[in-house]
C-alpha cells in the first residue's frame, strides 16, 4: 500500500476496528495530552507577560537591574505609580481617555442604532446604497484619511481638542452593521401594529425597538470602548500637546522620549492602560464572542 | 374609529402587500431623518477626507498649506514617481511585505492549530484557553509593545535572563539588525493570534460532526481528516481571517514604533511609519498622501487576489 492515501482509498479502506463510537472518542481524548501540554506552554507565553508587568512594576529600579532577576518582588514599592500620579499628569490623561472613550461610546451608540433602524425597518429610497456605502468603509485604511482630517482640523481650531479625535469616530461603519443585522429579525408585525396604533417612527424606535436590542447595544458598547480605550494613531497626530494626550500617546510618548529606559515606570504606565480593560475583558467576554458570531433574536 | 378594533394581522398583511402612498413618503422622510446624523459625520470625517487624500496626493501639499489649503500645486504623479525611487520608500515597502508574506501564514496557521486544539478540550478547559489567547487582542498595542521591549531587553529583559540562567548568551533581538524584524513580527502575532483562533473556532464549532465520524468509520487518520473535511470545510472562515489579518498586518505601525523606532538601520521601518513621518514630521503631506494611497490599493489588490485564491470551489 502506498504511503499517501486518496480520499477515495480512504473511502475505500475497511473498518479500522470496531469499538463503539463512546470508546472510540474517549481513546483519542486520552492520548492527545500533549496537546494540552503544548496549549498550556502557548498560555504561559500569553498570559506571562502580563503576570510580569504586574510583578515588576512594584519593582524599585535597583531590584529590576538585579541579577539574577527576581520573581516576586522583594522590596515590593509603590514610587512608580507615585511617580506616574504625582510627577506626570497621569491622572490628566486617565481623564483624557475615559472621556474620549465614554463620548465616542454613546455618541456611536445613539447614531450606529438610529441608522441601523432605518436601514433594517424602513423602506426608504437610497437604502441599499447607504447599506454598500457603509460596508466599504470597512475596507479603508486608517493612514488614508490622516493628512486631510489633520488640515480639516486645524481649519477648525481644533487641534489638540478632545472633539478633534471624538468627532471624526462618533459614526463607525461597524457599529451600523451589526445594529442593523439584530433589529432585522425584528418582528415588523410588532412594528406595524405600534403604528397602527398611531405612534410615531421615533417612539417606535426610542420604545421598542431599542429595549429589543439590549444584546447588539451591549457588543457595540464594549467593542467601541475597546477600541477607542486603545485608540492611538490618531491621537498620535491630533493630540500633540502635553494636557491633550490620552494614555496610550502619552505611555508611547514617554516610552521613546526621555523615561525610555525607566522600565518600572513604564511597566506602570503599562498596567495602567490595561488593567481598565482587562477587567471590562474578564467580566463581559461572553459579549466578545457574542461580537464575532452575533445573529438572530434571543428571547 | 373602529379599525383600531380589529386585530393587527389583516391591516398589517394589507400594509406590507401595498403600501399607500403616505406610507411610503413616511418611511422616506423618516429613513433620511434616522440616517442624517451618522451620514453627516461620514460625509464630513470620512467621505471628504478620503477624496481629498487622492487628489492632494497629485499636489505638493506641505506645511505653508496648513494656513492656506488651496495655494497649491498640481504637479501630476510627480509624487508617485518619487516614491518608486526613495529608498527609504523602498526598505519600508519590504519590511512591510516581509512582514505580511511571513507573518500571516504564521498567524493563521498557528490561530488554526490552536482553535483545533482548544476545540477538542472539554467546555471549562475551551473557556479558559479562548479567554487566555484573547487576552492580548483587548489590550493596547502600546501597552504591550512596552512590555515586550522590557521583556526583550538585553540586559534587564526575562528573555535573555532565562537564557542565561541555562548558561547561554541570548541576543539583543530588538538591537540586532537581522533579529529586529523577526522580534517585531513575533510579537505582532502573540498581539493578534487570538484574534484569528476565536473566530477560527466559532467556525471549527460550526462543521458538522458527523463528517468527522464518517471519515473516521472509513478510516481517515487525524491528518486525513484535517485535510478533507477541516480545511474544506471551513474555507469561507479561512478566507475571511486571511483577509482580515493581511489588511491589519499592511497597516502594522505602533509594535515598531514603540519597540525600535523603525530601527536598527531602518529594518522595522514599515509604510505607515514612513507615512507618518513624512506627512506629520517633515509636513510633506502630498507625498504622504500618495504614499497612503499606494497602501489603499495593496490592500485591495491583496483582498482581491486571497478571494480569488481562497473562494470556495464550486
Amino acid at each position: 500500500m502506498s504511503q499517501t492515501a486518496s480520499p477515495e482509498q480512504i473511502i475505500a479502506r475497511p473498518l479500522p476496528d470496531t469499538v463503539p463510537e463512546q470508546g472510540g472518542h474517549r481513546r483519542r481524548r486520552a492520548g492527545s495530552w500533549w496537546i494540552y501540554v503544548l496549549l498550556t506552554l502557548g498560555l504561559i507565553i500569553m498570559v506571562g507577560p502580563f503576570i510580569w508587568m504586574v510583578l515588576d512594576s512594584f519593582k524599585g529600579q535597583a531590584e529590576l537591574a538585579q541579577l539574577p532577576p527576581t520573581w516576586f518582588p522583594v522590596a515590593p514599592t509603590l514610587d512608580n505609580y507615585s511617580k506616574l500620579f504625582t510627577q506626570l499628569n497621569f491622572p490628566q490623561y486617565f481623564m483624557n481617555s475615559v472621556i474620549l472613550a465614554v463620548s465616542i461610546t454613546i455618541l456611536n451608540l445613539l447614531f450606529c442604532s438610529m441608522l441601523g433602524y432605518a436601514l433594517a425597518k424602513l423602506k426608504f429610497k437610497g437604502r441599499n446604497a447607504l447599506f454598500l456605502l457603509v460596508l466599504a468603509t470597512l475596507m479603508v485604511p486608517s493612514t488614508v484619511t490622516l493628512v486631510p482630517l489633520f488640515v480639516l482640523m486645524s481649519k477648525l481650531q481644533l487641534v489638540n481638542t478632545l472633539t478633534a479625535v471624538i468627532l471624526p469616530e462618533s459614526a463607525g461603519a461597524l457599529g451600523v452593521f451589526l445594529m442593523r443585522q439584530f433589529m432585522r429579525d425584528i418582528p415588523d408585525e410588532l412594528l406595524d401594529a405600534a403604528r397602527v396604533d398611531g405612534a410615531s417612527e421615533f417612539y417606535i424606535y426610542w420604545r421598542l425597538v431599542l429595549p429589543l436590542s439590549g444584546p447588539a447595544l451591549a457588543t457595540l458598547t464594549i467593542l467601541t470602548f475597546l477600541a477607542s480605550w486603545n485608540d492611538f494613531i490618531w491621537p498620535l497626530i491630533v493630540l500633540t500637546n502635553d494636557q491633550s494626550y490620552n494614555l496610550p500617546v502619552a505611555l508611547a510618548t514617554f516610552a521613546i522620549g526621555q523615561h525610555g529606559t525607566d522600565y518600572g515606570l513604564l511597566l506602570a504606565g503599562a498596567v495602567v492602560v490595561v488593567t481598565p480593560i482587562v477587567i471590562v475583558f474578564l467580566l463581559l467576554q461572553r459579549y466578545f464572542t457574542q461580537g464575532i458570531a452575533m445573529t438572530g433574536l434571543k428571547g | 374609529m373602529s379599525s383600531i378594533t380589529n386585530t393587527i394581522t389583516p391591516a398589517t398583511e394589507a400594509a406590507r402587500k401595498a403600501p399607500p402612498p403616505s406610507d411610503v413618503r413616511r418611511h422616506n422622510l423618516a429613513g433620511w431623518l434616522f440616517a442624517t446624523p451618522w451620514v453627516v459625520i461620514f460625509v464630513v470625517f470620512m467621505a471628504f477626507p478620503i477624496i481629498a487624500s487622492l487628489i492632494l496626493s497629485f499636489t505638493d501639499f506641505g506645511i505653508a498649506n496648513l494656513q492656506d489649503p488651496f495655494n497649491l500645486h498640481f504637479i501630476g504623479l510627480q509624487n508617485y514617481g518619487r516614491l518608486a525611487h526613495d529608498q527609504l520608500f523602498l526598505t519600508a515597502a519590504l519590511n512591510t511585505i516581509i512582514v505580511v508574506v511571513i507573518g500571516v501564514p504564521l498567524n493563521v496557521g498557528l490561530a488554526l492549530l490552536i482553535a483545533i486544539g482548544v476545540n477538542r478540550g472539554v467546555r471549562y478547559v475551551r473557556a479558559i484557553f479562548r479567554v487566555g489567547y484573547y487576552l492580548p487582542v483587548v489590550t493596547s498595542i502600546v501597552a504591550i509593545a512596552v512590555v515586550w521591549r522590557f521583556l526583550l531587553d538585553p540586559d534587564a529583559g526575562l528573555v535573555d535572563n532565562l537564557l542565561r540562567l541555562v548558561g547561554l548568551h541570548g541576543p539583543n533581538w530588538l538591537g540586532d539588525p537581522s533579529l529586529a524584524l523577526p522580534s517585531v513580527i513575533f510579537v505582532v502575532i502573540w498581539r493578534n493570534v487570538g484574534y484569528a483562533m476565536v473566530i477560527l473556532l466559532a467556525g471549527l464549532q460550526g462543521v458538522d460532526p458527523t463528517l468527522y465520524e464518517a471519515a473516521h468509520i472509513d478510516g481517515a487518520g487525524a491528518f486525513a481528516r484535517f485535510r478533507y473535511v477541516t480545511i474544506p470545510m471551513m474555507r469561507p472562515v479561512l478566507l475571511f481571517v486571511t483577509v482580515i489579518t493581511s489588511i491589519g498586518f499592511l497597516q502594522v505601525f505602533q509594535e515598531p514604533y514603540v519597540m525600535t523606532q523603525g530601527g536598527p538601520l531602518n529594518r522595522t521601518l514599515t509604510i505607515s511609519q514612513y507615512l507618518i513621518q513624512q506627512g506629520f514630521d517633515f509636513f510633506n503631506q502630498g507625498y504622504a498622501s500618495a504614499m497612503a494611497y499606494v497602501l489603499f490599493l495593496a490592500i485591495v489588490i491583496l483582498t482581491l487576489v486571497q478571494f480569488r485564491l481562497l473562494r470556495p470551489q464550486t
